[in-house]
C-alpha cells in the first residue's frame, strides 16, 4: 500500500485535529510502541538494555524537556543538567525522609521541585534572552552543582557525598532486572510523550510558539510573556526533573553530583540541536544518536585502526567523539536547523508523493 | 459615506504626548473614534502614525495624555490589557509564527478565550478537546469569511506576502475585537490584493459592526473606505474630519498632498 | 589588614587573567556579534601547541637553548592560531552570518568541541608544562608598613604586566592602524562597512586571529602557572560572567569586569566561604552577573539594548 492520504477525507474537526491525522502514521506509532513493549524484551540481551536502551529512554525524556523550552518556546538553556539534579536529589530526599513514600510519587515530586527551581531560575528570561539567558541558566547550573556537593543536608549527610536508593517497588512490582527497568522507563516515557504532544498541539503549545516567533508582538494578541515563558520553564524542568530522578533511581542506583554537571547540560542541548528543535520526534532521534555514537565508535574505531595497523586508544576514541559531535552541531545549525527530525519528515513528504513526484 | 449610523464615542484619546529621548514622536494629540466607524490615521513618513497605533494598544506608554475606552480611563494600558479590553491589531511587518500552519496561527488569536488549564490540556480528552473543537468551529468561520480555506494547513512561512497579511487579519478577527487596529494593511500589495483587502475591511465593519482604526499610506484607498480621517505631520495633528473635509484642508494639502503627491 | 591586602592583590592577579580571556570574547563579539564560547577551547589549543612545540623543537633541532625553543614554539603557535581562525571563518562562520545570537552561541559550542577534540588528538591529553622562564619565588612587599609585609608571587606580577602590555598594544592597533579602523567600522555596522568596500570575511579572520593571540597569551600565562591540561578549556566559563559584568562590547569593561570578578571571587571565598561550606567562587561570579543581568543587562560599560516591535 502506498503511504498517502488520497481518498481519506476528514468529516469532522475532531477527526482533523487528532494527534496523528494520517491513519498510516497512527498505526505506525501504535505498532512501534507495541513492539517496544512486547517485541523488544523478547529480542534483546541484558547488555543492550543496560548500555543502550535504558539510557536512551531516560535521555529521550530529558531531551523532550529541553526541546519544549528551547525548540518550542525559543528560550535557550545551559542548565538542563541542574534541573535533572534537582529532580534526582529532591526525589532522593522525599524517599529517605518520609517513611513509606512510594518511589513513583517521590520521582514525580522530584519533578515538581525541579519545576519550582526552574521557575525561579527561568525568571531572568522575562528580561533577557539569547546569550544573556544562557548565562542566567549557567548560574543555575553552577549553583546547584555546588549545593549538592557542599550542602550536606541534600545528601542526607552521607560521608562519601554519593547517595543511593533501593530498587523501586511499584505496587508489588520490584524493578531490578534490566528488563523491568526498561519497561518502567518506557512506560513513563510513553505517558510523558503523549502529554507533551497534547500540550504542544493545544493552546499552551501555541502560546509557547508565539513567544518563540513573535516575542514582543505576542502580547498584542493577548499572550502574557511571563505566563508563557515561566510555564515553559516549569514544564521543561518538570520533565528534566523526572528524567533526573529516573537517571538516579533506575539507571545509576547511586550517584554523585557529577552525574548532572554542565557536560550533561551541553549534551542535552546537543541532542536537541542534532535531533531537531521544535519536533517531539527530534528528542528521540537526538537521544538515540548521542547514546549510540560513543558505543559505535568504541567498536568501530579500533577495527578501522587495525586495518591500517594503528593502535586506537580509548582517549582517542573520546577525542574523535568530541570532534564528531562538534562538527555535527555546526553542520546541523548551518544546513538543517531542524535536525534529523526535519530530514525525516522531508523524506516522508517525498514518500507521500512517491512514485509521482509532481 | 455609507448610510450606517455610528454609535457613541468608543475610544477617546486626549492630549497624547510621546517622546523617545529628545525626539517628540507625538505632541498633544486628541481625537476620538465612534463605534462602528472606519477611522483612518494618515500622514507622511515619520509623522507618528505607527507610534499613535502603538499608544492605542499599549505597546508604548505616552508620557502625557489619557486614553478613554468605553468611558474607562486607561492611561497606563499595556498591550495585554488592551487585548483583553477588546482591541486587536495587525502588524506592518507581519508578526506571524512562520513555522506554524495558518490554522494554528489563527487559533492563537483565540488564546484569551480558552480556559482549559495546563493539566486538562496535557490529558486532552475532556475539557481541552471540547474547547479546542468549539474554537476550531469559530476559526473556520473566519477562514471562510476571508476565503483562505485552501491554505488552512500550510505553514505561514511558505505563503506569499498578500496572503500572510490576510492571515494576520484573520488572527486579529479571531479575537472577536470591538476595535480592530490595522497597521498599513495594504502596504506592499498589488492592486488586486488591495481591492480584496478593502472589501474584507468593509465587510468586517459592516457584518460584525467592528470599529476599525487604520493607518495607511495609499491616499486613494483611505479616502474611499474611511468615514473620518486624522492627519498627522511631524507628530502634530493638522487635520481631522471626513475625507472630503480633509481633502479641502489647506494645511493637509501643503503638508501631505502637496509634498509627496 | 595585611591578609586582606594579600587576598585583594591575589584577586587582582587572577582577575587580570580573566580579563585576558574576556578580551578575546569582546573582540569577537564586537566585530561579528558572535559570542565565542570556543574562546576557552582556543586557549587550551594554543597552550597545548605552545607546550608541545617547545618540548619537540629542541629534539628536532638538537639544541638546548630554552629561549630560542620558546620563541620558535611561540611563532609556530601563532601560525597555528592563524590557521585555526581562518578555518573557523571559512567552514562555519561565513555560513552563519546574521543568524540569531542563540544559534551562533550554540555553533561556537560545537566549534569548542571540535577544537578540544582535535587539539587533544594532535598534542595529547596529559598535563604538560610551559616553562618560559617566569620566576616562581615570592617576594615580600611593604614590610615597613605591615608586620611581616605582603607576600606576592613574582610570576603573578609579570603576568599582570604582560596582560597590561597586550591590552595597550591592542588599543593602539585598534585606534591607530587602518585595519583597526576597518575593524571598528565593521563592529559598528556590518552592512555599512561592507558597502564602503571593507572586506567582511577578511576582517573577521583578522579578529579571530587577534582573539587567537590573546588566547595564546592567556594560555601561556595560565599554563606556566598551573600546567596545560584539559581544564584550561573551562576558563571560558569562568570568564563569561566577566563580560556580562563589563559589557559585551567594551574593552575597558572586560578589563575592569575581570578585576572585579577576580577580587570578588577571592574575597567571597575567604570571608564568606567558611560559612557556607566553601567552593563558592564559581557560582559567586555567576550570581553577580545574574544581578547585573536583571538590573543592568548591558553591563557596566556596554551599549544599551533596545527592543523594537
Amino acid at each position: 500500500m502506498f503511504y498517502r492520504e488520497n481518498g481519506q477525507f476528514k468529516t469532522s474537526y475532531k477527526a482533523d485535529q487528532q494527534a496523528f491525522a494520517i491513519p498510516q502514521d497512527r498505526w505506525a506509532i501504535v505498532a512501534i510502541v507495541a513492539f517496544a513493549f512486547i517485541g523488544v524484551p523478547l529480542l534483546v540481551d541484558e547488555y543492550m538494555f543496560r548500555a543502550i536502551l535504558v539510557p536512551f529512554l531516560i535521555l529521550s525524556l530529558a531531551a523532550l524537556g529541553v526541546n519544549i523550552l528551547v525548540g518550542y518556546c525559543g528560550q535557550i538553556t545551559l542548565g538542563a543538567g541542574a534541573s535533572m539534579a534537582v529532580g534526582a536529589y529532591a526525589a532522593y530526599n522525599f524517599m529517605v525522609r518520609i517513611d513509606g513514600m512510594p518511589a513513583l510519587a517521590a520521582i514525580l515530586l522530584g519533578g515538581l521541585m525541579a519545576a519550582l527551581a526552574g521557575i525561579v531560575f527561568g525568571a531572568p528570561s522575562l528580561r533577557v534572552r539569547g546569550l544573556y539567558l544562557a548565562v542566567a541558566t549557567l548560574a543555575a547550573q553552577f549553583f546547584w552543582d555546588w549545593a549538592f556537593l557542599r550542602i550536606k543536608w541534600f545528601t542526607n549527610d552521607s560521608s562519601s557525598g554519593s547517595v543511593s536508593v533501593p530498587d523501586i517497588n511499584l505496587l508489588g512490582w520490584t524493578i531490578n532486572s534490566p528488563t523491568d527497568k526498561y519497561l518502567f522507563c518506557l512506560g513513563v516515557l510513553v505517558v510523558f510523550s503523549v502529554m507533551a504532544k497534547n500540550l504542544l498541539r493545544g493552546n499552551m503549545g501555541r502560546q509557547w510558539m508565539a513567544i518563540r516567533d513573535m516575542d514582543v508582538a505576542a502580547t498584542v494578541i493577548g499572550i502574557r510573556p511571563m505566563y508563557a515563558k515561566l510555564t515553559a520553564f516549569a514544564v521543561s524542568s518538570f520533565y528534566l526533573g523526572v528524567a533526573g530522578a529516573l537517571w538516579g533511581f533506575v539507571n545509576l542506583g547511586s550517584w554523585e553530583p557529577a552525574a548532572f554537571s554542565i557536560d550533561r547540560s551541553l549534551q542535552l542541548l546537543f541532542m536537541v540541536i542534532i535531533g531537531g528543535m521544535g519536533a517531539i520526534s527530534g528528542s528521540f532521534f537526538g537521544a538515540a544518536f548521542i547514546v549510540i555514537l560513543p558505543i559505535f565508535l568504541n567498536q568501530m574505531l579500533p577495527l578501522i585502526g587495525g586495518l591500517f595497523g594503528l593502535e586506537v586508544s580509548i582517549a582517542l576514541v573520546s577525542h574523535v567523539e568530541f570532534i564528531i559531535f562538534g562538527s555535527l552541531i555546526v553542520f546541523f545549525l548551518i544546513v538543517e536547523p531542524h535536525g534529523i527530525a526535519r530530514l525525516w519528515s522531508t523524506g516522508r513528504e517525498k514518500l507521500r508523493l512517491w512514485p509521482f513526484p509532481h | 459615506m455609507s448610510g450606517r449610523k455610528f454609535g457613541e464615542v468608543i475610544l477617546d484619546l486626549k492630549n497624547i504626548s510621546l517622546s523617545f529621548g529628545g525626539v517628540k514622536a507625538l505632541q498633544d494629540i486628541s481625537f476620538n473614534v465612534l463605534e462602528h466607524e472606519v477611522r483612518a490615521i494618515i500622514g507622511p513618513n515619520g509623522a507618528g502614525k505607527s507610534s499613535m497605533l502603538n499608544v492605542i494598544n499599549g505597546v508604548y506608554r505616552p508620557q502625557q495624555g489619557d486614553i478613554i475606552l468605553r468611558g474607562e480611563h486607561h492611561a497606563n494600558m499595556d498591550s495585554y490589557g488592551a487585548a483583553k479590553a477588546g482591541l486587536a491589531r495587525t502588524f506592518q511587518n507581519i508578526a506571524l509564527c512562520k513555522g506554524m500552519s495558518v490554522l494554528d496561527n489563527i487559533m492563537t488569536g483565540r488564546n484569551l478565550k480558552m480556559k482549559a488549564n495546563m493539566l486538562q490540556q496535557a490529558i486532552w480528552f475532556g475539557a481541552a478537546q471540547r474547547e479546542e473543537l468549539e474554537h476550531r468551529a469559530k476559526v473556520e468561520e473566519i477562514i471562510d469569511f476571508l476565503e483562505i480555506q485552501h491554505i488552512r494547513k500550510t505553514p505561514v512561512g511558505r505563503l506569499p506576502y498578500g496572503l500572510q497579511k490576510r492571515v494576520d487579519l484573520a488572527r486579529a478577527l479571531a479575537m472577536e475585537p470591538q476595535i480592530l487596529l490595522l497597521d498599513e494593511p495594504m502596504a506592499g500589495m498589488n492592486v488586486e490584493e488591495k481591492q480584496d483587502m478593502c472589501r474584507f475591511i468593509l465587510d468586517v465593519n459592516d457584518q460584525f459592526g467592528t470599529t476599525v482604526v487604520l493607518i495607511e499610506h495609499d491616499m486613494g484607498v483611505v479616502m474611499d473606505i474611511s468615514d473620518r480621517v486624522v492627519v498627522l505631520d511631524y507628530g502634530k495633528k493638522i487635520g481631522d474630519g471626513t475625507p472630503d473635509e480633509v481633502r479641502a484642508n489647506p494645511d493637509v494639502i501643503s503638508a501631505y498632498l502637496g509634498a509627496s503627491h | 589588614m595585611a591578609f586582606f591586602l594579600e587576598t585583594l592583590l591575589g584577586g587582582l592577579m587572577s582577575g587580570m587573567l580573566y580579563s585576558l580571556v574576556a578580551l578575546g570574547f569582546v573582540l569577537i563579539f564586537k566585530a561579528s556579534g558572535v559570542f565565542n564560547f570556543a574562546q576557552g577551547a582556543m586557549v587550551l589549543f594554543a597552550a597545548l601547541a605552545m607546550a608541545r612545540f617547545s618540548e619537540w623543537i629542541p629534539g628536532w633541532m638538537g639544541m638546548e637553548n630554552l629561549f630560542v625553543a620558546n620563541l620558535l614554539a611561540f611563532t609556530v603557535a601563532v601560525a597555528i592560531m592563524f590557521v585555526v581562525a581562518w578555518l573557523i571563518e571559512r567552514l562555519a562562520l561565513r555560513y552563519l552570518v546574521n543568524q540569531e545570537g542563540a544559534t551562533l552561541l550554540m555553533a561556537t559550542l560545537g566549534i569548542a568541541y571540535v577544537l578540544d577534540g582535535i587539539g587533544q588528538t594532535i598534542f595529547g591529553s596529559d598535563i604538560y608544562k610551559i616553562d618560559v622562564g617566569m620566576p616562581k619565588e615570592p617576594v615580600m612587599m611593604l614590610e615597613s608598613v605591615f608586620d611581616g609585609g605582603i607576600l606576592i608571587n613574582k610570576e603573578d606580577f609579570i603576568a599582570a604586566l604582560i596582560a597590561a602590555l597586550l591590552v595597550i598594544s591592542l588599543s593602539i592597533f585598534f585606534q591607530k592602524t587602518a585595519t583597526g579602523r576597518a575593524l571598528r567600522a565593521v563592529a559598528d555596522d556590518h552592512q555599512a562597512a561592507q558597502s564602503i568596500g571593507i572586506p567582511l570575511d577578511r576582517i573577521w579572520v583578522i579578529v579571530w586571529c587577534v582573539a587567537g593571540i590573546t588566547a595564546l597569551v592567556a594560555g601561556i600565562i595560565w599554563g606556566s602557572k598551573l600546567g596545560v591540561q584539559f581544564s584550561l578549556s573551562t576558563i571560558a566559563l569562568r570568564a563569561l560572567p566577566v563580560v556580562i559584568l563589563g559589557g559585551l562590547t567594551s574593552v575597558p569593561g572586560a578589563i575592569i569586569g575581570g578585576l572585579i570578578i577576580g577580587v570578588g571571587e577571592k574575597l567571597s571565598e575567604v570571608y564568606l566561604g567558611p560559612y557556607v561550606g566553601g567552593g563558592i567562587e564559581i557560582w559567586f561570579a555567576y550570581m553577580l552577573a545574574l544581578v547585573f543581568l536583571l538590573f543592568r543587562p548591558q553591563g557596566l560599560f556596554g551599549e544599551k539594548i533596545i527592543d523594537r516591535v
